[in-house]
């Protein structure tokens, strides 16, 4: 199978954001960037699918330089091959990336395509499916588990919906599955992995070569604000039960919540 | 001057092996701190992971990294368990002296099973009469036929209770002192070896440490590495090639202790604010932090000479980086403990297991006095 | 006319109560939306409903295909629908259904889009919304610059709109689902009848402290004497005594409910940024330097295992007064 995992380079989520002067973003001087969480799950199912039912996975993705290393890192987990989208020096929205990556699939005919289901840098959880329209192919996300058919032309997936309730969905290939967390447990790269992932070549592109430069963006964003501080409130005093029941007082009578 | 920054396979080497320690060391290191166990499973992992035996040549079938990198990935080790780092990373040290010292068919033959499976091996030098004086040991040697016969006993020997190899240093002739001295890879399963019970230590408790002794063994001489008479210089290079690894280990616990006692000290209120608002903690802080800087330079230092092929610079450097991260570890512990207050003098807290562990590195592996005379003789020298 | 376009969102018959928050703050900045229903199985008690709460305007997607969800299904026939319109903005909540097929129908309608909104203003030119980023680490405005604004907005930020009776217009329009290649084959409760974390008024969080998967059994206890929805904490689901669905935090729900009760979770950065957004925060734990007291309202130092019994008991006091 041709396996494709779409992935994005994020700050760790350790990361204390800062503003940048003027709030036009965040500062990114004192970042250590990561796989985003999401795609290492898709990585390692990618990774599980070939491992059952054969193939390549290749990963891609679309950013500045630095995600070459997010790059590296899945090659060195067991990826075969690696591409990447470089955008440096232009911002892109979610709308634009979904044409780059689309551009970049459609030249390579996967049959399955894993992505996690948000970038927790933007949490915006919407390429997958730009993606997915614009490849004109099916799409599942918040999916937590995934079953191939015996012929490789159709697989089902566990769709998580509200409320812990689970859809089973049918589809054909090719397919786009986004993946949350509970998928699997991502492999971590080895170290002989990592040697033979310094030797890979990684295909790069740009914009022009992908005849996608010329769309324009279709949101702007501005005006990052930090949320406002929350300060310590009351404690509570007491044994137990009075601190139980002067609790239950205050968020009745003070903060009116129940 | 190349300048400072790690190479982006040294920095991914560098991350795996945190990532590691965090999900497959730290969660456990407290549990076989109190049971003292021996830590099989960890073992088993590191080594499906790729990061035993790191410095095989390629041309073997292993990674061909050098000291560097070992340095590298023994401060990772240090700062999640130096007990079952030294667990882990004892195998480099027990199979350095066939890598440099034995020809290609016994690294083969000696090494390959190490890349084929989870296999552990023990280096036997220090015996209960020779333990910095090397070259005053008494484990024989006697040629017989196509074998050497070995008899003696060893001490403090890592892994002994669960290794498949040994390498062993004997002498043929004890008159001749360091010049007698040879050294053999000698199979557990070989007649005639026996292992003490496990060393009820302070500390390190995930490692395994006994007494071995060899009673009649008989040892085929394609199994003699180097020649007769190499032995002193194949320990001593051995040990000036690993020695910047193992002070990388105390560099790690100390950035751990340092980095738990930061933490403390800005949950740990007293007179209504954190303990980390005061100087006094702050200084304390800050010279700990110094410390840890300052050793893991000196460790990079002696990786990056030995690794460019300088040994003599090399060897004077590992023994800084082995004496100063010793003994810098031992008071960024002692330390941190302090900053813990009574809290850290429990085992609900880690770095009272942090002091305890780090109190091994500053004796074994050339305890942080022979690492002076090392230095002296250095220094001295016409 | 309306060129703002509301996709309301419905379940067991039922519309959902973020459909009804969009539309009041819609109505209070000046616009009656037009409110597309898709597949709805009885289309006059949902109009009722919006009616309620003042939609003039319902427009009845319909077609046998679209009675059970499907993301295809969905995005085309909004589509076709759409694109007899020119849609200035199309609004959803930000349900795991809506976050599911908004991104499609905003690529064929060749539009950007922004998920997760806690304030919008479909009155200026351009359309501006704010969305939470980082998870909730930090805000941005984005502004829809080029083409249709799609967005989706968060259940619980916005007001519960005050009754306003309309009897809307209802236009049946038959649909087209499409080529739809991804179905579903089954659907699977949940083995307990939980309330989604997102869109929860109440929620009580478990962390690691309780120490074992069976002893979540008090939270669930004092969670459904209050009729709250239950969370647990990165470090009790990564232990495995709680399943990933309700994990609270950067890699699980953001949530804002009135009232979160955290018990014996110290408070990491990943998870306070998940929660941070709730109106009244009430900490439990053991450790009185646990980070979690610096963003709560009301902080109990105590042992959970004794106050949330106790909880419970307060709580059923309280359901039985009232």
């Amino acid at each position: 199978m041709n396996i494709f995992v779409l992935l994005k380079q994020v700050p760790d989520t350790e990361t204390k954001i800062r503003l940048t002067g003027d709030s036009s973003g965040i500062e990114t001087s004192d970042i250590k960037w990561i796989v985003s969480p999401y795609d290492e799950f898709a990585i390692e199912e990618g990774l599980k699918t070939k491992e059952a039912q054969g193939g390549t996975v290749t990963v891609l993705t679309a950013g500045p330089d630095r995600c070459v290393d997010a790059l590296r890192t899945a090659l060195a987990m067991g990826a075969d091959n690696a591409m990447h989208v470089k955008t440096d020096g232009d911002t892109l929205d979610t709308f634009q990336v979904g044409k780059a990556l689309a551009a970049v699939l459609k030249q390579n005919n996967p049959d399955l395509i894993f992505a996690g289901k948000q970038g927790i840098d933007d949490d915006q959880a919407a390429a997958f499916g730009y993606v997915a329209e614009f490849l004109d192919i099916p799409s599942v996300s918040v999916v937590i588990k995934v079953e191939m058919a015996s012929d490789k032309k159709s697989l089902r997936a566990h769709r998580e919906v509200d409320g812990g309730a689970k859809h089973i969905i049918e589809s054909t290939l090719p397919c786009l599955v986004a993946v949350n967390k509970g998928i699997n447990s991502p492999r971590y790269a080895s170290l002989p992995g990592i040697m033979k992932a310094k030797k890979k070549e990684i295909k790069t592109f740009t914009l022009a070569d992908l005849g996608v430069a010329g769309e324009s963006a279709r949101v702007s964003e501005s005006a990052y604000a930090m949320p406002p501080e929350r300060s310590a409130g009351k404690k509570i005093d007491g044994d137990a039960a009075t601190q139980a029941k002067e609790l239950v007082r205050l968020l009745r009578e003070e903060a009116k919540v129940i | 001057m190349a300048g400072f920054r790690l190479s982006d396979e040294q920095a991914a080497l560098k991350e795996m092996a945190r990532k590691f320690i965090e999900k497959e060391v730290i969660p456990v290191a407290g549990k076989y701190d109190s049971s003292a166990e021996f830590p099989r499973d960890v073992i088993q992992k590191a080594w499906e992971n790729g990061l035993m035996n790191i410095t095989v040549p390629e041309r073997f079938g292993g990674l061909g990294l050098g000291v560097f990198d070992d340095v590298l990935l023994n401060e990772e080790l240090g700062a999640g368990c130096l007990g079952i780092g030294t667990s882990i990373a004892v195998n480099t040290l027990a199979l350095t002296p066939i890598l440099l010292f034995g020809n290609d068919e016994q690294i083969q033959r000696l090494i390959g099973p190490f890349l084929e499976g989870p296999k552990l091996a023990s280096f036997c030098l220090t015996e209960p009469g020779a333990g910095s004086d090397a070259a005053s040991l008494s484990t024989t040697a006697r040629e017989d036929g196509d074998s050497y016969i070995l008899n003696g006993s060893k001490m403090w020997i890592t892994n002994a209770g669960f290794a498949d190899l040994y390498t062993v240093f004997c002498t043929v002739d004890k008159s001749l002192k360091s010049k007698g001295m040879a050294c053999f890879a000698v199979s557990r399963e070989a007649q005639g070896i026996s292992v003490g019970k496990p060393e009820d230590k302070m500390g390190q408790k995930a490692s395994d440490t006994r007494a071995i002794s060899f009673e009649n063994v008989r040892v085929p001489k394609a199994n003699l590495i180097g020649n007769i008479g190499d032995g002193f210089k194949i320990a001593l290079t051995t040990l000036d090639r690993t020695r910047p690894a193992i002070a990388s280990s105390a560099v790690g616990a100390a950035r751990a202790a340092l980095h738990y006692a930061i933490g403390y000290s800005k949950e740990r209120k007293q007179f209504n604010r954190p303990i980390s608002d005061f100087q006094a903690i702050q200084f304390m802080l800050a010279d700990m932090a110094t410390k840890v800087e300052a050793a893991r330079l000196l460790c990079y230092q002696a990786g990056f000479e030995i690794d460019q092929g300088n040994l003599k610079l090399g060897s004077y450097y590992s023994a800084h980086a082995k004496r100063f991260a010793a003994d810098m570890a031992m008071e960024v512990a002692t330390d941190a403990v302090q900053i813990y207050g009574g809290y850290g003098y429990t085992k609900e807290y880690p770095v009272e297991k942090i002091m305890r562990d780090v109190k091994l590195v500053q004796i074994y592996e050339g305890t942080s006095q022979i690492q002076r005379v090392v230095i002296a003789r250095h220094l001295l020298e016409d | 006319m309306s060129d703002i376009f509301l996709v309301a969102e419905h379940k067991d018959g039922e519309l959902k109560r973020v459909t009804l928050e969009i539309l009041g703050e819609l109505i209070a900045q000046g616009i009656q939306p037009e409110v597309l229903v898709v597949g709805a199985p009885d289309i006059q008690k949902l109009a009722g409903a919006l009616g309620s709460k003042g939609a003039e305007k319902v427009v009845s997607l319909e077609n046998p295909a679209l009675a059970q969800y499907t993301t295809e299904g969905y995005a085309n026939a909004l589509f076709q629908y759409l694109s007899t319109k020119s849609p200035k903005a199309v609004v959803a909540g930000a349900t795991p259904l809506a976050k599911d097929f908004l991104p499609r129908l905003a690529a064929k309608l060749q539009a950007g889009m922004a998920n997760d909104c806690t304030e919008f203003n479909v009155k200026t030119s351009p359309i501006t919304v704010r969305r939470p980023v980082y998870a909730g680490k930090t805000s941005k405005q984005v502004s829809f610059v080029t083409g249709p604004a799609v967005f989706s907005v968060r259940p619980n930020v916005l007001a519960f709109p005050a009754d306003a009776q309309k009897t809307p217009q209802v236009e049946k329009v038959s649909a087209d689902a499409g080529n739809v290649r991804a179905k579903i084959v089954e659907v699977q409760a949940s083995a307990t009848k939980k309330q989604d974390l997102t869109e929860a008024d109440i929620i009580i969080s478990g962390g690691r402290s309780l120490k074992s998967a069976d002893n979540f059994k008090i939270i669930f206890d004092a969670a459904s004497a209050i009729g709250a929805a239950v969370g647990a904490s990165r470090a009790a689901v990564d232990a495995g005594y709680a399943p990933h669905d309700m994990q609270v935090g950067q890699t699980g729900k953001t949530v804002s409910p009135k009232l979160y009760i955290a018990c014996g979770i110290s408070g990491a950065i990943q998870h306070l940024a998940g929660m941070r957004t709730s109106k009244v925060i009430v900490a439990i734990n053991k450790d009185p330097e646990a980070p979690i007291f610096s963003k709560a309202d009301y902080g109990i130092v105590g042992d959970l295992f004794e106050v949330v019994p106790h909880l419970t008991e307060e709580f059923k006091k309280l359901r039985s007064q009232s």
